[in-house]
């Protein structure tokens, strides 16, 4: 009889452990988690329109239908990404999200401050990697550090009414995310160019 | 013979124990650092890097995408502010005011996050759509059959869920009560 309290009391217990270890992986091993849904219908460091949201097929569950919808899947492995987002007449915002659906980072127009809504995402070995002097100079450059090396950033544009839906998707039609790695050579070659270039003409005067 | 069956016995009961609770609480979510206001419920640290795990494998298991805290924050209701479920097939009114935002949206969705389907294509209101009374109050009917004034239509499907999302708020991580974020009531008015 004890053994057998014994028994299913030991099962309990292990239990729990069973228990916490599920609910930690579960992020990692859901496959219809938002990242695998829109893994095969978005590109690569690419903005991809979502398809509205509507009652037979919405690319995810509880999706806004007043908004517009974008998604930049991105991967960071060969370089910083550069984001720019038009802001559109009523409201825009851009969220970031890591692998497993962490949202890590949102920005609205009215925080951004801008008619553009300008980012660089970077891994944190980027960002420490960066100039010095160049972070200066760019001061108003938003730079915005990514804990994973992959993951999604989700543009919105309201629509305020039905009518305004074909705004709200021209203003994110206009927003790009891209590869930084060629402006960031550019800048960094750019300053020695234009030191050295004045002081010959002057020695010939 | 009697040691293995035992060890057995316990590996089953821990089996199913564990993702039996892991389960239930990826599915119905946990009271983890909820926030609710009458019949509304925010998870508002869901929208954070400190998101709890257990929001983190609801989340995962459902597909969405969590609204950000830069962004805004979500509301959910499946009862009327007496704990009685949404019933798609009875008169729901949703009345009051909202708290500070620049923009709402009001959306209904089916249990499983599905929007429903109707003939009005219609799935939910914006804060710029309605129509209000003269002291700013609003009142939104949710029914099978048409109303005046603002009709958000349910399809005449049993349960539903209602999410109010607020955009560009003040509401968030540090709202504890009714005064700070003023939610609107929700009633259930008659059913058939």
């Amino acid at each position: 009889m004890i053994r057998i309290v014994f028994t299913i009391l030991a099962g309990v217990l292990l239990g729990g452990v069973v228990h916490l270890v599920s609910v930690l992986a579960l992020p990692r091993i859901a496959s219809q988690d938002a990242y695998s849904r829109l893994t095969p219908m978005t590109k690569l460091n690419e903005v991809t329109a979502l398809p509205l949201a509507d009652p037979g097929n919405s690319p995810m569950p509880l999706m806004d239908p007043a908004f517009a919808m974008a998604i930049c899947r991105y991967d960071l492995s060969s370089g910083p990404i550069k984001l720019t987002v038009p802001v559109s007449q009523a409201y825009t915002s851009v969220s970031f999200y890591t692998r497993n659906e962490v949202a890590y980072y949102a920005i609205n127009d009215r925080s951004a401050g801008k008619k553009v809504i300008e980012l660089d995402l970077m891994t944190e070995a980027q960002h420490n990697e960066l100039p010095e002097d160049e972070e200066i100079t760019a001061a108003d450059r938003l730079i915005i550090d990514s804990p994973t090396t992959t993951g999604l950033i989700l543009l919105k544009a309201l629509a305020a009414e039905p009518g305004l839906m074909p705004q709200a998707q021209a203003s994110l039609a206009a927003s790009t995310c891209k590869l930084q790695t060629e402006p960031v050579a550019a800048k960094q070659e750019a300053p020695p160019q234009p030191a050295p270039a004045p002081p010959p003409p002057a020695r010939k005067r | 013979m009697r040691l293995i069956l035992t060890t057995l016995l316990a590996l089953v009961i821990a089996a199913a124990v564990g993702l039996g609770l892991t389960y239930a609480t990826a599915t119905r979510g946990t009271d983890l650092g909820t926030l609710k206001i009458g019949a509304w419920t925010a998870r508002p640290k869901n929208g954070t890097s400190d998101v709890d795990p257990y929001s983190r494998a609801t989340i995962a298991r459902s597909g969405e995408l969590p609204i950000g805290t830069g962004d805004g924050i979500a509301f959910s209701a499946v009862t009327d502010d007496k704990n009685k479920p949404l019933d798609g097939r009875c008169d729901i009114v949703v009345s009051g005011v909202t708290p500070a935002a620049r923009f709402w949206t009001l959306t209904l969705f089916d249990r499983k996050g599905h929007l429903v389907a109707n003939s009005l294509q219609r799935y939910g209101f914006t804060s710029q759509e309605i129509i209000r009374a003269s002291d700013g109050t609003f009142e939104i009917h949710i029914a099978s059959r048409s109303r005046a004034g603002n009709w958000l239509p349910t399809g005449g499907i049993e349960r539903y869920a209602l999410m109010l999302r607020l955009y560009d708020t003040p509401v968030g991580v540090a709202t504890r009560t009714q005064r700070d974020a003023p939610m609107p009531v929700v009633t259930t008015v008659g059913c058939p």
